[in-house]
C-alpha cells in the first residue's frame, strides 16, 4: 500500500502522524537551541573529564602532594602549563586533583540539603497549615544568616574536616532547598492527579515521593545546578580563609590562599585555580539557566 | 506609615532572638574546656571550677542562654577567651570598618548597576546592552577572593595606583568596594534591566509617548519607579550576601573588620567573640532588611495605601 493511503485509511498510520515527542525530548531540543546553555555544558563535561582523569594527567602523590623544592616558582613551561607553586608542586596536577574535591563535597554537600531540605520542604509544602507554618519560619531563622556565616559558625563548632565540612555546606543550603521543593509542591498539590492518588486510597508518602516530588523534578533540578555552583563557590572560600579543606590537600581556595603570598612576583600562581573556580561556577550558572529556560519556554 | 514601621520593628525582635539561639547552639558543640583557653598555663582544677561558676559555665543550657540573651539586650555580648576583654570592645573597634567596606560595596552596586541595567533595558539591542550582559553573566562567576587578588595585582602590584591593604581614607576602599560589589553589581545590573524591559512594553508607558512626553521623562519618572521594585528586593537580599562575602573580602585585603574577627576567633577558640561578630551581623541583615521595607513601602503605592498613609 502506498504511503499516503496508508496514513489516511489506517487506524495505525492516522494517529501516527501525530505522535508527539516525549516532553524530555522536547526540552532537550530546546536546551540545545541556548548557545549559552551548551556552552556552559560543554565546560562542566570538560571540567568533569579532567576530575575523572586526573589520575591519568599527573599522579596525586608525586606530582599534587610532595614538596619538590628545587622546581619551586617556575613560570608555566611545557613540562608545568601552568607553573609550579612555592613548594615546587606542578600547579596543573594540582587544579585536576582538586577538581575531584570540589566536585564532590560539592554536589555531596547539595545532596545532604536537597535531602533533609527537600524532606522538610515536601512535608511542609504538602500538609500546609500549622505545620508549615512551623517548619518555614524555622528555615527563616537560618536564612537571616548568609550560608558562609553559617557554614563557618557550624565548622567553627565541630571542626574542619572533609565530612564536617560537607556537613555544614549541607546545612548551610537546606533551608533553601526547602523553600524550593515546597513551592514546588504548592503547585502540584493541587492538581487532579493527587486527588486522583487520593481517591484510589494511596498513603501521604506515596503521594508526596511518587506523584508530588516526580512532577517538581524540573524545577528542583534548575536548582541543585545553581545552588551546586554555589557550594563549590563556598568550599573554595572557606579554604580560602583558612577554615575549609586544609592542606596539603589540593582545593582551588586554598592554593589561591598560599599563592596570595607570591603573586608579587609570580602572578601565574593565582591565575588558573582562580581561574578553575570561576569556569566551574560559570559554566553552571549557563547550565542552570538555559535548563530553566527550557523546562519553563515562557519564562524567555 | 509609622504604624507599618512600627509593626516591622516589632516583628524583627524574635527573629533576632532565635537567630541568637540557633548561633548560640551551634557555638554549645564546641569541644573542649574553655577555661584550658583562658587560663592557659595557669590552669588547675580548683582555677578552672571556681572560673567557670564566675562565668556560669557550669550551668545548664538553657540557664546560659537566658543569661546570654538578658545580657545582649543591654549591649553586653560577654568577655572574650583571649583578651579578657569584653567583647562588645572589639566588635566596636572593628564593626564601624565592616560597615564602610559594605556601604561603599553597596553604593558602588547601586550606582553603577541600576544605570546601566535601566540603560540596556531602554535599550535591549543595542551593542552596549549585549556587552552588559555579557560582562553582567561573567560578574556573578567572579568569587570575590580571586577578583580582589586580581584587582591588587594590576591596581597595587602593576599601576600602584591604589593601595592594597589596610583601610586608610578613600583610596583604600576603592578596591575592596570594587571586589565585595562586582558580584551583586552584576546581578541587580541583570534584575533592573529585565524588570525595565517588562515595564517599558506596558501600555501606560505608551500612553505616556503618544502624550508626547519626552524620552527621558517617560523613563525617569514613569517606568524608573515601577521597574525599580525587583530591584529593590535584591538589593535587600543581597545585603546578607554582603555580609558574607565580607569575611573574604577582608581577609583579602587585610581589613580589620568583624569577619576578620570572626575568623580569628574561630581559629583562637574565643567562643563569645565568635558569637557577638555572627549575633551583630544577623542584626544588620535584620535591620537593612527593615529598611528595605521601609523603602519598599515608600515606592509601592499598594503597601503605603494599605497602611493609612498617602492621601488619605
Amino acid at each position: 500500500m502506498d504511503e499516503t493511503v496508508q496514513k489516511y485509511t489506517t487506524r495505525k498510520g492516522f494517529f501516527k502522524q501525530y505522535k508527539k515527542k516525549s516532553r524530555l525530548q522536547e526540552t532537550w531540543n530546546r536546551f540545545l537551541r541556548n548557545k549559552l546553555a551548551v556552552i556552559g555544558l560543554f565546560i562542566f563535561v570538560f571540567i568533569i573529564l579532567a576530575a575523572v582523569a586526573a589520575p591519568l594527567i599527573a599522579n596525586y602523590d608525586t606530582d599534587a602532594i610532595r614538596v619538590n623544592v628545587p622546581s619551586r616558582l617556575q613560570s608555566p613551561s611545557a613540562k608545568h602549563i601552568f607553573g609550579t607553586d612555592e613548594l615546587g608542586r606542578d600547579i596543573m596536577a594540582r587544579i585536576v586533583h582538586g577538581a575531584r574535591i570540589s566536585l564532590v563535597v560539592g554536589c555531596a554537600a547539595i545532596a545532604v540539603a536537597l535531602f533533609i531540605g527537600g524532606a522538610l520542604g515536601a512535608i511542609a509544602g504538602y500538609s500546609g497549615g500549622k505545620i508549615d507554618d512551623v517548619i518555614m519560619r524555622c528555615m527563616d531563622v537560618f536564612l537571616c544568616l548568609p550560608d558562609v556565616l553559617l557554614a563557618l559558625a557550624i565548622v567553627a563548632a565541630f571542626g574542619t574536616n572533609l565530612v564536617n565540612l560537607t556537613i555544614a555546606i549541607g546545612l548551610a543550603f537546606t533551608p533553601k532547598f526547602s523553600r524550593v521543593v515546597r513551592s514546588a509542591v504548592m503547585t502540584v498539590r493541587g492538581v487532579e492527579y493527587v486527588e486522583a492518588a487520593r481517591t484510589i486510597g494511596a498513603t501521604n508518602t506515596q503521594i508526596i515521593t511518587n506523584h508530588v516530588l516526580i512532577n517538581c523534578f524540573g524545577p528542583i533540578m534548575v536548582q541543585v545546578t545553581l545552588y551546586v555552583a554555589s557550594a563549590i563557590l563556598t568550599i573554595a572560600a572557606m579554604s580560602f580563609i583558612g577554615l575549609g579543606i586544609q592542606a596539603p590537600i589540593p582545593e582551588w581556595g586554598n592554593m589561591l590562599a598560599s599563592g596570595r603570598v607570591y603573586m608579587r612576583d609570580h602572578a601565574y600562581i593565582v591565575m588558573a585555580p582562580g581561574l578553575a573556580i570561576f569556569l566551574t561556577i560559570l559554566s553552571l550558572n549557563l547550565l542552570g539557566d538555559g535548563l530553566r529556560d527550557a523546562l519553563d519556554p515562557r519564562l524567555k | 506609615m509609622s504604624k507599618f514601621v512600627v509593626k516591622r520593628l516589632i516583628a524583627m525582635i524574635p527573629v533576632v532572638l532565635a537567630v541568637t539561639f540557633v548561633v548560640f547552639t551551634i557555638m554549645w558543640f564546641v569541644p573542649g574546656d574553655p577555661t584550658n583557653i583562658i587560663l592557659g598555663n595557669e590552669w588547675s582544677e580548683a582555677a578552672s571550677a571556681e572560673l567557670k561558676a564566675e562565668l556560669g559555665l557550669d550551668q545548664s543550657f538553657l540557664v546560659q542562654f537566658f543569661r546570654y540573651a538578658t545580657n545582649l539586650v543591654q549591649g553586653d555580648f560577654g568577655m572574650s577567651y583571649i583578651t579578657r576583654a569584653p567583647v562588645r570592645e572589639q566588635l566596636m573597634a572593628r564593626f564601624p570598618n565592616t560597615l564602610v567596606v559594605v556601604a561603599g560595596a553597596m553604593l558602588f552596586c547601586v550606582c553603577v548597576g541600576v544605570p546601566i541595567g535601566v540603560y540596556s533595558g531602554v535599550r535591549p539591542y543595542s551593542l552596549f546592552s549585549n556587552f552588559t550582559m555579557v560582562a553582567g553573566l561573567l560578574g556573578i562567576s567572579f568569587p570575590i577572593f580571586w577578583l580582589g587578588l586580581l584587582l591588587i595585582l594590576l591596581f597595587s602590584v602593576h599601576l600602584r595606583w591604589l593601595p592594597s591593604s589596610g583601610l586608610d581614607g578613600f583610596a583604600s576602599l576603592i578596591l575592596p568596594s570594587l571586589a565585595l560589589g562586582s558580584n551583586y553589581m552584576a546581578n541587580i545590573m541583570r534584575i533592573q534591566r529585565s524588570s525595565m524591559l517588562e515595564v517599558i512594553r506596558q501600555d501606560y508607558i505608551r500612553t505616556a509617548k503618544a502624550k508626547g512626553v519626552t524620552a527621558r521623562d517617560v523613563v525617569v519618572k514613569h517606568a524608573l519607579q515601577n521597574s525599580m521594585m525587583p530591584t529593590i528586593t535584591v538589593i535587600g537580599m543581597d545585603i546578607g550576601t554582603l555580609l558574607g562575602g565580607v569575611v573574604l573580602t577582608e581577609t583579602v585585603f587585610s581589613i580589620p573588620g568583624t569577619g576578620r574577627l570572626l575568623v580569628e576567633s574561630i581559629n583562637k577558640r574565643d567562643t563569645p567573640t565568635v558569637l557577638g561578630c555572627l549575633v551583630i551581623m544577623a542584626v544588620c541583615i535584620a535591620i537593612s532588611n527593615l529598611m528595605v521595607d521601609i523603602v519598599y513601602a515608600y515606592v509601592d503605592p499598594r503597601i503605603k495605601a494599605q497602611y493609612g498613609g498617602g492621601k488619605d
